[in-house]
């Protein structure tokens, strides 16, 4: 085939798949927008670039075009081809400069949910083989290697073998009867274990009966947020089938936004049928043994703000629950703007793992940083590990001197026993 | 034919049809696309669906605080210029008396002078919107020929119909029957391209908050 051929072809097949998931709800945003601009407003994108093609409206475009060309009237005037040039023009703005963070919804006065447009739109240039390489190859880990990074069944029972050693902690593994499967995410494994014990020692502290699986213990859905949709299936599967096998009635998803979003809102649609299971978040998990009085903390010291992961606040509509977690604390403040409608850390949407989006993540944190030094607090706590690594990085690049921490690991730090005194553990 | 007489007859007629036709046409070929439906379990507490759906409609008629300072401009020119069309359009005594003719229905009317000075502002809110159109980065990329066009579409009828009331130029009747021709326009174009945001707001709005209710965590916790 000469290079045009595939060309072609590579254009026909992303036209393809718009047309296949071009729904009545996503068609419906195609022809609305009126293009006032106002999303760009609200872009992180935009914000700390200035420049238009950021602007979330434009994203719409290449499968505003595909439905454009196979619906009446317009269908008479022959439409507008997808072209190659498009898809090269569009693999940027669609993978390294959308978190699907879902801000620019909460201003379109049309309320177009661009982020769901985009999702479809990698899916189409998906097809196309298009899409940053790491990123792609991420998702392609999941199926051959079960994870992203490359954590395979084996790296997962040996990194929590040593966990449990290490850290003196019990890690249950494939616990049968258990009534909570835990997942982890590959970030934590790889580069923050910490946040996993302390997930682990709070559950066991509240005496919860959990267990990790060994086939379906990775939380994040890269095939999902790369589009490709036979390794969201395969990924919610896995964990799917252990959380049948062991006959768990609630999967929590650790400290990560997109897992949530992937395994929460979208699996049931993915897989066609209701989950036969409850999904949480931890944050949701652990405000709700607050709540039932299993778990209890002193006040935490220091100065603190909350960095609200988009998909847990914004898109999870679970915004309150870390403040319900956090009002122990002797000085919290909020940013602003903060709950629902936070700025995104810049890493959200898998940009976190592609390499050459690296430099505009790091311009993105400049919003983070002005609006932690904004409330002047010492330390920023989240509860999303992809946040945090992306994040860390940045703060790193900018030499930053404010401190960055997880949720988890602060609660367990803070946790008090029945009496009222601290818990300590021996690390 | 008088130039007045094919304008307020067969043009006018043409133009009511095909805009009928093609705002329905528009319509149930998007209603009837099928709809992904989402079988996720929603959040204990939920209102329901249409309720919510509702109450977004009603809450983007307004930006949120976080977002208003660097819109405010463009939410209030927008503001002017529809309200102004709106008034213009159904309270100048002609058009009501010309509507009555139509359809038989009538209502009370604005005083002509006062509707005279509103579509003098609708007229500079509708250029302002067109030079922030042109000029402001974000807007000017997105821009299509849909967005001139239905602009121009748009802004034709109100000046057509401010020269003709000022008697400029031409005879009244002459000037009468170009502004009937512009609305023409106006009505044939409206299926073919975004001015069909007059009825997508209330789909999109409406799904979107749903989808979003669907999500929204109302309760805390405790026996939940
Ligand atoms: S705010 Fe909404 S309607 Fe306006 S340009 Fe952006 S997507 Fe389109
Ligand atoms: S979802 Fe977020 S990152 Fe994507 S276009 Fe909208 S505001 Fe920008």
């Amino acid at each position: 085939m000469t290079d045009q051929t595939t060309a072609r072809n590579d254009a026909q097949a992303a036209a393809d798949r718009f047309l296949a998931l071009n729904s009545g709800n996503l068609a419906s945003y195609l022809e609305s927008c009126v293009r006032c601009g106002l999303c760009a407003t609200a872009c992180h994108f935009y914000e700390v670039t200035g420049d238009p093609k950021y602007t979330p409206a434009y994203k719409l475009f290449p499968m505003a075009r595909a439905h454009k060309k196979n619906s009446w009237p317009w269908r008479w005037f022959g439409g507008a081809k997808i072209t190659e040039a498009e898809l090269q023009e569009w693999e940027e703005l669609l993978f390294d400069s959308c978190t699907m963070c879902g801000r620019c919804t909460q201003v379109c006065p049309m309320g177009i949910d661009i982020a769901s447009i985009v999702s479809a739109s990698r899916s189409a240039f998906a097809a196309a083989g298009r899409g940053p390489e790491d990123f792609m190859q991420a998702a392609e880990n999941v199926r051959e290697k079960g994870s992203p990074l490359g954590m395979t069944p084996s790296v997962f029972d040996g990194r929590v073998e040593w966990l449990e050693d290490d850290y003196e902690v019990d890690l249950p593994m494939d616990k049968e009867g258990s009534d909570i499967l835990l997942t982890v995410s590959s970030i934590e494994m790889m580069k923050y274990p910490k946040s996993i014990i302390a997930m682990a020692r709070l559950l066991n502290h509240a005496g919860v009966n959990w267990t990790f699986s060994s086939t379906g213990y990775e939380a994040t859905n890269f095939g999902f947020l790369a589009g490709k949709p036979d390794i969201a299936k395969l990924a919610l599967e896995r964990i799917v089938n252990a959380a049948e096998e062991l006959g768990a009635k609630t999967v929590v998803i650790p400290e990560c936004g997109h897992a949530y979003g992937a395994l929460r809102w979208s699996g049931a649609n993915i897989l066609g049928r209701a989950l036969p299971f409850e999904v949480l978040h931890i944050t949701e998990l652990l405000s709700r043994l607050k709540a039932d009085g299993k778990l209890k903390f002193r006040p935490i010291e220091g100065s603190i703000t909350y960095h609200d992961p988009c998909q847990i606040s914004r898109r999870g509509g679970a915004t309150h629950l870390a403040r319900f977690l956090l009002d122990d604390a002797e000085d919290f403040r909020e940013m602003t703007p903060t709950g629902d409608e936070n700025w995104c850390c810049g890493g959200g949407g898998g940009v976190q793992a592609m390499e050459r989006a690296a430099d505009l993540r790091h311009k993105v944190f400049q919003i983070k940083m002005k609006q932690v030094e904004d409330t002047g607090a010492q330390m920023m706590v989240s509860s999303c590990a992809n946040c945090r690594l992306t994040m860390d990085g940045s703060k790193d690049y900018w030499k930053w001197d404010r401190e960055l921490e997880s949720l988890a690991e602060l609660l367990v730090e803070y946790l008090v026993d029945d009496d009222g005194e601290p818990v300590e553990w021996d690390d | 034919m008088e130039l007045l007489e094919f304008a307020r007859g067969p043009a006018l007629m043409f133009s009511i049809t095909v805009f009928i036709a093609g705002v329905l046409f528009r319509i149930f070929s998007l209603l009837f696309m099928w709809r992904t439906k989402d079988t996720s379990a929603a959040h204990p507490g939920q209102k329901p669906e249409i309720m919510a759906a509702l109450s977004d409609i009603l809450r983007r008629m307004w930006p949120l605080a976080t977002y208003r300072q660097r819109s405010l401009f463009q939410w209030i020119n927008g503001y002017v210029f529809h309200i102004g069309l709106f008034i213009v359009v159904f309270f100048l005594l002609p058009h009501i008396l010309f509507i009555n003719d139509l359809t038989g229905l009538s209502w009370g009317h604005l005083p002509n002078n006062l509707v005279y000075a509103i579509s003098i502002v609708t007229l500079i809110s509708l250029i302002a919107a067109l030079i922030m159109r042109a000029s402001n980065p974000p807007q000017r990329l997105i821009s299509t020929f849909d967005d001139y066009f239905s602009w121009l579409v748009t802004f034709l009828p109100v000046l057509s119909g401010i020269v003709a009331t000022m008697h400029i130029g031409a005879r009244y009747e002459t000037l009468l029957a170009l502004h009937i021709l512009s609305v023409c326009l106006l009505l044939i174009y409206i299926p073919f391209g975004k001015l069909m945001h007059f009825f997508l707001v209330f789909i999109t709005r409406g799904q979107t908050g749903a989808h979003i209710a669907h999500r929204r965590r109302t309760t805390v916790l405790k026996g939940e």
